[in-house]
């Protein structure tokens, strides 16, 4: 006999959490995760089956916890910046403009036209770049491997954009208090003309492949239905709630960065199955594509960043000639700017939901306490309630629907 | 203040004695800890805030008694408005009645602040730690939690150093 046997795990810990049949060995309880390709990252999900089917499940997260939220706490706010890349790495550039926002409220900041623009068109592109990871990854876990490899190659066009503007694919860190890091080169536009251009028919090409593919149909109608009520008491948010019926979008409700100046619509659907959320998140493909086309059309000329020289750094050009720049620019990189004794919660709707951040300063240079609202860990609280009673390749195909990042959930 | 807003605030003050505050157009209104559920359940039922948007607390050690808030931020869909509860935690033993009879997100929420801060939410159904092994020891978010790394001493302000370093408070 091997000694390497399929062992069941414990039921102990989870004693309240599983059903009576568990504890008497009627059910059994099994371990997903954390390495496991289909669960997005390190998630681990503790599945007690009957059978095939699932009884019960139990997330554990905190796998990728990195501590952000404390670490932040002891850097300036332009320093802490940089952290903000790195919680939802599907999101970057929203993480950014959720923090700078965050920061600009706080301490009560100017931002140029230019710039709100700018920043309008890189989150839109960021979520068309964040949807398609989400369509090759959520088609591959229902092993359609060709969808993944066209997803890519489309996303790649976006991250090349997000280098030419920052230096950076994926950890761009572009947006700034105040503004964003610096202007676009010349070539920004046509690249950017040139992904409208070829999208549109890359996302036809998508829904061919899938929106009317039987096996696809069979994989997706009905399964891990979400009706509204259960949703808003989880708080769920982004796709995955407008896939149950609930018009809720930030950028409609409460219109940032200009986003009342465009017209879009919010897809909308009502099944609140794993098929709907794919068919509110194909249609945000488009909706988004649109949005970045006409902010690209009335693109404003003009400053990129605020002339407050109090919290925005002077440009390189003055330093050699205007004592005060420096002075700013020294004080800006030493001390940082101060803000003021107060707490501000302030959204932004990320690909994944309401990305929110509670800062609250203390009159020094470093947030006295940063809270990231992700909406991946609420969105991933519902997960036990709408997988009970289908089988587990169903879990994979819900798990996939609902879009976690475990950097988001885990921070 | 929106004068919706403002209803919903007065009433507020009548029933449960709260307090507010407002900075930029957010409005904060202090609710006492026993009162906590009953007021969620209020607004929840009475005045549409479907979604708790955020869950979270705040440590004020050592300047400020009580120790900690913890925080509720409230969305209504409906009525679009925002309202933002704030519930003072004493620091000995920080107990607040759970929320999620009211609000199912509040499970995972409420773990979480369990986990960071050690504010005991009575009768949550699943009080494990969230995000840290089940094994740790101490309240990372918490203040008197050392960061992970040593401040540099210098002989100016050795002393003053000294005293945040966790060794001493053994």
């Amino acid at each position: 006999m091997s000694e390497y046997q399929l062992q069941e795990i414990p039921v102990g810990p989870y004693k309240h959490l599983v059903s009576e049949r568990a504890i008497s060995g009627e059910t059994m309880i099994l371990n997903m995760g954390p390495q496991h390709p289909s669960t997005h990252g390190v998630l681990r999900l503790v599945l007690e089956l009957d059978g095939e089917v699932i009884v019960n499940c139990i997330p554990e997260i905190g796998y990728l916890h990195t501590g952000v939220e404390k670490n932040m706490e002891a850097k300036t706010y332009l320093k802490a910046e940089v952290m903000t890349d790195r919680l939802d790495y599907m999101n970057n550039m929203g993480n950014n403009l959720a923090y700078v926002m965050a920061v600009e409220k706080l301490v009560g900041l100017d931002v140029p036209e230019r710039a709100q623009s700018l920043r309008v068109i890189l989150t839109e592109l960021q979520r068309i770049a964040s949807h398609l990871v989400w369509l090759g990854t959520t088609a591959l876990d229902l092993a359609a491997m060709s969808v993944f490899l066209y997803c890519f190659r489309e996303r790649e066009i976006i991250l090349d954009i997000f280098e030419l503007v920052s230096g950076q694919r994926m950890m761009v860190t572009y947006f700034r208090p105040g503004g964003v890091w610096r202007d676009v080169p010349v070539e920004f536009e046509s690249a950017v003309r040139n992904f409208i251009k070829i999208f549109p028919k890359r996302i036809d090409e998508y829904e061919a492949l899938l929106t009317k593919n039987p096996l696809w149909l069979d994989r997706t109608v009905g399964i891990g239905k979400l009706d509204a009520a259960t949703a808003l008491q989880h708080g769920v948010t982004g796709p995955t709630l407008r896939a149950s019926g609930v018009n809720w979008d930030l950028r409609k409700a409460r219109p940032y960065a200009g986003y009342d100046q465009y017209d879009f619509n919010v897809p909308i659907e009502t099944k609140g199955d794993t098929y709907a959320r794919y068919l509110v998140r194909v249609q945000e493909l488009r909706e988004s594509l649109k949005i970045v086309e006409q902010a690209l059309n009335k693109l404003p000329i003009g400053p990129v960043r605020s002339e407050n020289r109090k919290f925005v750094p002077p440009p390189r050009s003055e330093l050699g000639t205007s004592m005060e720049a420096l002075i700013h620019h020294f004080k800006l990189w030493t001390e940082g700017f101060p803000a003021p004794k107060a707490s501000i919660y302030s959204a932004v709707e990320s690909p994944r939901g309401e990305l929110g951040v509670y800062l609250e300063g203390d009159g020094g240079p470093k947030p006295y306490r940063v809270h990231w609202r992700t909406p991946s860990f609420d969105n991933l609280s519902v997960l036990p309630k709408i997988v009970k009673g289908h089988l587990v390749a169903d879990l994979v195909a819900i798990l996939a629907s609902i879009d976690i990042v475990l950097g988001d959930i885990d921070r | 203040m929106d004068t919706r807003l403002e209803k919903i605030v007065q009433v507020l003050q009548e029933k449960t004695g709260a307090t507010f505050e407002e900075f930029r157009d957010e409005v904060h209104v202090f609710v006492d800890a026993e009162k906590i559920v009953d007021v969620l359940t209020f607004l929840r039922y009475e005045h549409d805030f479907a979604l708790l948007s955020a869950m979270t607390a705040v440590d004020y050690w050592p300047k400020e008694d009580p120790r900690f808030h913890v925080i509720y931020q409230l969305t209504s869909l409906t009525q679009n408005l925002s309202l933002q509860l704030r519930v003072p935690v004493n620091g000995s033993q920080p107990k607040v009645p759970t929320a999620t009879g009211v609000f199912d997100v509040a499970n995972w929420r409420e773990r979480e602040i369990m986990d960071m801060f050690g504010i005991e939410f009575e009768g949550h159904p699943d009080p494990r730690r969230i995000l840290m092994p089940q094994d740790w020891d101490g309240h990372p978010l918490r203040k008197d939690y050392p960061l992970g790394y040593e401040e540099p001493q210098f002989t100016f302000n050795f002393e003053e150093i000294d005293l945040r370093k966790p060794y001493v408070k053994e």
